[in-house]
């Protein structure tokens, strides 16, 4: 694994099927803009991540964690949204890493930097998404009944209020994970255009969540490899990539409706 | 006697202003409790308080740990929303022929073999005329045979036609499966058909009992205030 562009594709590709999938629930549940403050808040942890010379991951990973736990005690004892509360917790956290953020590094945390990756980003990255795939298929009737209606779920025995906990902890394994790929600023649109896209395009729930990771993964790969030829950053590239793919379903017959 | 199925005692709920004050009554095994009374009474929550699902004062006190099935008024669907008659089914009932059977017993399946299978079960449930949606919630809540069924009738989206016969159905079910019943409804007409006991509900009860005993204009000149023209009773 020496080719610097293979480990990068193989390791955006990993991302994206991971980030489109769980996209696909996020968009269900209306928590679309949920994960794209949610990569904001990465931000201190990367900060403090690149100030101990440590893998970023793991700062994100740490920084994302302690928001989710944040927000998901603040959801059960008030009664505000989620959007609401990652709201604050993303301006609170893009404030603190602004000024944490040692200024070379600030351009590659906003952006990131796919350059970098190296193969135990790959491992990491294939873990994460095994994890996150796992999880999902073991839990997926009480995730889809929670989205429909949380009483009808509580009524058939689910533990809702358990289920999004698990729910964020995923969201937050996937944006610390595709950081790399996109950076704080762009992450957020790599769960959600797959989704979206996908939703225009299928008429059931599998072949929706497998869609929106299929095209997560095409997502990744195409912009990987477009800014590879044509020597752009690859976190744009990726996006403009989803962006073209939601553009194209947008002609399907689901969206007539 | 044989104790009641649910004895519910001094039943208050409050969220920001009283929603529930002082409400007790029994449920025996058999029976169809109707719960009339108008928007904002808090009939949606009293079904929600005996589920468990709202914080409460008072007993609710179930007898013998009984199935409980719960059709809600609507679900969050979208017409867009990814989830097929099929996959909803499944989330309970994992069986294809048991699937279709319980389809064909909510009056779905009466045509053939190719429309249950293309425009009901392959169907998004957020593309379902609400008549239709109203069958499956029923299917679905009776998949795992519940002892008691909980029916929060919906305000709107069932046609009047679609409605006589939903409570056929449940009536229907309630025969065959031996069901009790507690439904929520907004059309005196189908109490008076269907229901043995009624309860009129505006935060606090205001009748209850034998719906052709307790349903007097005065009550529901009570409970509806000035709109009572509207009400008619059709005897048969």
């Amino acid at each position: 694994m020496n080719d610097p562009l293979l480990l990068q594709l193989l390791t955006g590709i990993t991302i994206g099927l991971g980030a489109g999938y769980l996209g696909a629930f996020m968009v269900l549940k209306r928590m679309s803009l949920v994960g794209d403050a949610l990569s904001h808040v990465a931000l201190p942890g990367i900060a403090l991540a690149l100030l101990l010379h440590i893998n970023p991951f793991i700062g994100a990973f740490a920084a994302l964690t302690i928001a989710v736990i944040g927000i998901w005690t603040l959801e059960q004892r008030t009664n505000l949204p989620s959007e609401t509360l990652v709201g604050i917790f993303f301006t609170i956290s893009l404030a603190l890493g602004l000024l944490l953020t040692p200024e070379p590094e600030l351009l590659e945390a906003l952006f990131g930097d796919i350059a970098k990756i190296g193969p135990a980003d790959l491992f990491i990255a294939i873990l994460a998404v095994g994890i996150t795939f796992g999880v999902m298929s073991y839990a997926r009737k009480g995730f889809i009944l929670s989205i429909i209606s949380s009483d009808l779920a509580k009524a058939s025995g689910i533990a809702v209020r358990h289920i999004h906990f698990l729910f964020l902890m995923l969201v937050a394994l996937i944006v610390a994970l595709g950081l790399n790929v996109a950076g704080t600023l762009l992450m957020g649109s790599l769960v959600i255009i797959p989704a979206a896209a996908a939703k225009n395009l299928a008429s059931n729930m599998f072949s929706y969540t497998w869609m929106a990771s299929i095209l997560g993964g095409v997502a990744a790969g195409a912009g990987i490899l477009l800014a590879y030829f044509y020597n752009f950053s690859p976190g744009p590239m990726v996006v403009l990539a989803g962006g073209v793919i939601f553009l194209l379903t947008l002609f399907s017959q689901n969206t007539r409706l | 006697m044989d104790s009641p199925l649910l004895a519910v005692n001094h039943l208050s709920v409050r969220f920001e202003r009283d929603v529930l004050k002082d409400v007790s009554f029994r449920v025996n095994r058999g029976d169809v409790l109707a719960i009339v009374g108008p928007n904002g009474s808090g009939k949606s929550v009293l079904l929600r308080a005996l589920l468990g699902l709202v914080p409460h004062e008072g007993d609710v006190e179930w007898s013998g740990n009984p199935k409980i099935g719960y059709v809600p008024q609507k679900l969050a669907i979208e017409h867009t929303f990814p989830l097929s008659v099929r996959e909803f089914m499944q989330l309970k009932e994992p069986s294809h022929e048991k699937i279709i059977e319980l389809l064909r017993s909510v009056g779905l399946g009466d045509h053939d073999s190719y429309h249950l299978h293309h425009h009901i079960l392959n169907q998004r449930l957020g593309l379902l005329s609400g008549g239709q949606f109203q069958r499956v919630m029923v299917a679905w809540s009776l998949a795992d045979h519940p002892d008691i069924l909980l029916y929060d009738e919906p305000t709107s989206g069932v046609d009047v036609g679609g409605e006589e016969t939903i409570y056929t159905l449940l009536d229907k079910m309630r025969r065959q499966h031996n069901l009790t019943l507690i439904l929520v409804s907004h059309d005196l007409n189908i109490v008076y058909k269907y229901a043995n006991t009624v309860m009129c509900l505006n935060q606090s009860m205001i009748c209850y009992g034998v719906p052709q005993e307790v349903l007097d204009p005065a009550a529901l000149t009570k409970l509806y205030g000035g709109q009572t023209s509207f009400y008619q009773h059709h005897h048969e």
